[in-house]
Order: C-alpha cells, then structure tokens, then sequence
C-alpha cells in the first residue's frame, strides 16, 4: 500500500448522478477488483471506491453521488490533486484455472465499473466473457459501448425497461455453459446471483461495506464466512463462491 | 529515541523507560502488522493491541462505522482471536517486527475473564504493560458496565491486580493501567477508586457514546444503534479530563483521544499525561504516528522544551 498525491487529470458525468474521474498514476501493479481510499477536503474518514480501469499512467474510477463526500467529490476540477491510499483489497485473480473459457461477468449500477477492468484482463489473456449489466433506468447507464469496444457481447437489463430488458440483471442471464462467474453490485443481486447460477459452478462475488480504514486495521468491515472472519477491505471484497454465507 | 542533540523525548511509564510517549491505541493498530508493512515500528513508544478477551469474538454485526464531522463512530464490538489466538498466533508475530514492550489491551465480560486475560497476557515475556479496558461502549455486558460505577471499577482492578501479584515469581507481575470511559460524570472519582484498588496507570479516555441517523432510511448508520466516538473532534474532551484527573491521582496518565499532530501531544503531556495514545488518526493516515515522532523535536524546540518529560502537567 502507498500514499499519493494523484492529479486530477478529469472528472466528468457521465450518466445521472454518475462521474467518471480519470487520476493520474505511477505505474503500481493494480489487479481488477482493487480499490483506490480517497481522502476529500473537510471530510474525516476515507471514501473507498473501486479501480474501473487503469494503465501505466493513468487510473479511471466511476462514482455515484450517494452523500455528501460523493458530492463534494463531483465538483473538484482537473489540474488539482487528491491524497488517495493503494492498491487496497485482493481484486480478482484472472489467472485462476476455475474461470475456464466461457465466464460470465454481471454488473449492477455502481458495481459495473470494476467489471469493466475485469473485463480487460480477461480479454487480454485470451477470454471472451458474456457481459451482463443491469440499471435502474437508461438514464443511469454508462459504459456499454467501451464494453461492447472490448469486442464483447453485453446484455443489458433495466429496472424501468427503459432500455434492454425491463427487470434485473437474472432475467438475462442463463448458466448454460458458462465456466464460472463475477458479479459485483447490490447485495439483492449478488443472492440471487448464487440462486441462479448451477452449483457446481465457481463464482466471485465483490462486496460493499462502510470501511473505517480501508487497509484491515480497525476491523470495521469484517464479515463471517465459511473460513472464519475475513475483513472486506483485506480478505475482499472478493470472495469466493463457497466461503460466503448469506 | 533523542530526535537532536538538544532534545530528549524518552519518558518512563510505570517503570519501563519509553523513547517517544507515542503509543498507537487499541483497536486502531491491530496487532501492528498492518502498519510494520509500511515503517519500522520500533520507532514508536510502543503500541496498545487490539482488545483481546477469553474467547475468540466475531463482534457485532455490520455496518460498524459511521463519519462525523472531524471524527467517527466505530462499533465493532471487540473482535478479537481470543487469548489462545493472541498467545499462539499474534504474539509470536508481534516479535518479529517489534523488539520493544507491548501493551496489552485485556477486554471481557465478567471480572473472572478479566482476571484469566490479563494473568495470562502478563506472562508472556513480550508485554509490557497490561491495559484493562472496563471501558467498550459497544458490547451489552461487561466492559463500560465496569467502567462506570467506581466500586465496579475497583472490584476489577483489585481483582486482577491480586492476580498479577500473585504471578511475581514467574515476571508475570506487570504493571496494570486501567483504561476509562469518559461516558460518567466524573472520570476522576473512578480514576481514584482505581488507583486506591491497585492501578499502576490510567489511560483516558475511550470513546464517547454517540450516534449518526441515516436520512435516507431513517435508521441509525451503525447496526448497534450506538458505538463510540473518536477522532480531533474528542481532543479538547479527553484534555479536560487528563486535567481535571492529573489533579486527584498519583499514577502516571496515558492521554487518549483525538490526538493527530505533534502539537496535540505537547498539549496532552501539558494537561497530565506521561504517555500519549493516537487513535482514529491512524487509520486515515497509517503513517501518522511516524510523521508525530518525526515531528516532534521541531515542536519542542520551538517551544523551548529539552526533555518532554519536564512539561507532563506543566499546564497545572
């Protein structure tokens, strides 16, 4: 873990009450899944948010305005800076023999973007996965196409039907054939995520919890599962399939 | 550690010599190893680990943290591995990033736990001092309710000071700090019941009771309802009550609450403390307590002070 001062070097919205800021980067080994613990002007604790893509000089992440951190955030400009701490968390690890040739990657709203740099990885090691996405409306939707630009298929559901299916993102999908899955989103979604796909099926499963620190010191985002008390922003916020406990 | 040639930061905390009075508080520090990846923590004072009680505890359920302004409310509810964990796992961990004395924090939920925890942990050759927490807001039974009430209070602190008087003769004798609630009308009537009971030291204060409510859902953030508050916004809280205890006991102090600058620490030192605990500030900064101690000597020199030691209550 370090400590940076990041430049800003964009900050925009792209879809309703969702900014994508791009913040510049020193080249750290980052893996899809991790996340970036922003410090913000006037605020006391950390805001966590995950790494949607990066490359050697460059780290994109995606927030909702959700509080008032969030909505301070939105307003800061590019050529400024921000203190962030990183890489945090395990991510996902894309070199794991169980996620086999036909994986799966389901996004819902502001768990889409760490999917996108997952997304990447996998393309660059020579899968193809099936993209499913869901959102509450085609007004909050965003990144389809740079999906769709990775040469992916991408299935999208809508809460309203305002665009692809109306529903969630388990009216679109179907287990037939896939190796395995990632999803990262609502807890809802990721139940029943577990409830749909078959059994035997292996699947990683990103979670969100209020974090004091974001780096396992204070205990703050523990969960229980099947192989004791993992902490989420340590031990997760991926985890495996048959370790959680819902 | 001197920080130049004219400065001295070394204080003596019930018996055992100190380089620095900075001590990472528990809870905030885990039992270091988190932090020894990104400094050598031999710098520091030494450090208070996470409050470890009888059996393994999962602690309470999530969400355990809410923000406020210049501060947060935590209720993680004492998760720990447990005595067992800590003897078997942490410690032997502990001594190979830290060469110095420990603090160990003892948690529990009846005066037989506490009494088991701390014998135990004050055999083992790595800890210094043992820190009795009768102070967690966030558990339902035991902690605060021992914190509270000064007969309580003292019943503990006589009980396990017994205890480890009776473990001399195999070094378990350690020095027994109590560590307050600032959560009662008088810190200091407990303060002195302590030390009347056998305490060598107090550390004040733990956190103060509060709460944040959720408009969006209407529901308090933390799933406890109520857990304890730390961060700057407590500094002037805990100075108050330094203070005003400095002046009724005759044990060495350890300040505690909303210290994240050099400057905060000289203040502490000044209202009664020997030792000085940084907590909240750890975690949204986990390079502080080196950024502190690094800092240090260029406070006191501009403040005139050679050895820190010489300013403990000096604002008395």
């Amino acid at each position: 873990m370090k400590n940076r001062k990041a430049e800003i070097i964009s900050n925009r919205q792209i879809a309703e009450n969702t900014y994508e800021m791009i913040l510049s980067h020193d080249g750290t080994e980052l893996k899809p899944g991790q996340f970036i613990n922003i410090k913000l002007e006037g605020f006391f604790l950390r805001r966590p948010i995950s790494i949607c893509d990066w490359d050697e000089k460059t780290i994109t992440i995606i927030y909702k305005t959700v509080g008032r951190g969030t909505e301070a955030m939105k307003r800061y400009v590019s050529g400024g800076s921000i203190d962030i701490l990183l890489p945090l968390g395990n991510g996902y690890d894309v070199s794991d023999e169980r996620i086999g040739q036909k994986p799966i990657v389901v996004g819902g709203g502001a768990g889409v973007p760490p999917m996108f740099g997952l997304c990447r990885e996998l393309v660059a090691r020579g899968s193809k996965p099936l993209v499913v996405l869901g959102f509450r409306s085609s007004k909050e939707m965003f990144y389809i196409e740079k999906f769709r630009e990775l040469g992916l298929e991408v299935a999208v559901a809508t809460e309203d039907g305002s665009y692809g299916v109306k529903g969630f993102v388990t009216d679109v999908l179907s287990d037939s054939e896939c190796t395995s899955f990632f999803t990262c989103g609502p807890e809802g979604m990721l139940k029943a995520m577990d409830s749909t796909m078959g059994r035997g099926i292996s699947g990683w499963f990103s979670f969100e919890e209020r974090m004091g620190c974001g780096f396992g010191a204070c205990m703050g985002c523990s969960c229980e599962t099947r192989y004791g008390s993992k902490r989420i922003c340590k031990e997760g916020p991926v985890l495996e399939r048959e370790e959680i406990i819902w | 550690m001197v920080g130049s040639d004219r400065t001295n930061m070394k204080v003596e905390l019930c018996g055992i010599t100190l380089d620095n009075p900075i001590i990472p508080a528990s809870g905030t520090f885990g039992f270091g190893r988190e932090f020894a990846e990104l400094y050598d923590i031999n710098i520091l004072g030494t450090f208070s680990f996470k409050g470890t009680t009888g059996k393994n505890r999962f602690g309470n359920p999530t969400p355990r943290i809410a923000e406020c302004t210049e501060g947060m409310i935590n209720s993680v509810g004492l998760e720990n591995p447990g005595v067992d964990g800590v003897i078997n796992e942490e410690l032997p961990e502990i001594s190979k990033m830290f060469n110095k004395s420990v603090m160990a924090n003892v948690s529990g939920f009846s005066l037989e736990e506490y009494v088991e925890v701390a014998g135990r942990l004050a055999l083992q050759k790595q800890v210094g001092w043992i820190e009795l927490n009768i102070s967690c807001p966030n558990v339902h039974r035991g902690g605060m309710a021992f914190g509270t009430d000064p007969k309580e209070a003292a019943r503990v602190t006589g009980a396990v000071k017994k205890a480890l008087e009776a473990q001399s003769s195999d070094g378990g004798n350690k020095p027994l700090i109590v560590k307050l609630s600032p959560n009662v009308t008088d810190i200091s009537e407990i303060a002195v019941a302590c030390e009347i009971a056998g305490a060598d030291g107090l550390t004040l204060i733990n956190t103060v009771q509060g709460m944040r409510i959720d408009l969006k859902t209407g529901r308090p953030v933390i799933a406890n309802k109520i857990g304890g508050f730390s961060g700057p916004a407590i500094l002037p809280i805990a100075l108050g009550m330094v203070y005003r205890t400095y002046e009724k006991v005759k044990i060495p102090i350890v300040g505690c609450g909303g210290v994240s600058c050099p400057e905060d620490v000289l203040e502490m030192m000044m209202a009664g403390a020997t030792g000085v605990q940084v907590g909240a500030a750890n975690l949204v900064n986990p390079w502080i307590c080196q950024e502190i101690i690094e800092a240090l000597p260029s406070q006191m020199k501009k403040y005139g002070i050679e050895n820190l030691r010489d300013i403990i209550g000096g604002a008395h």
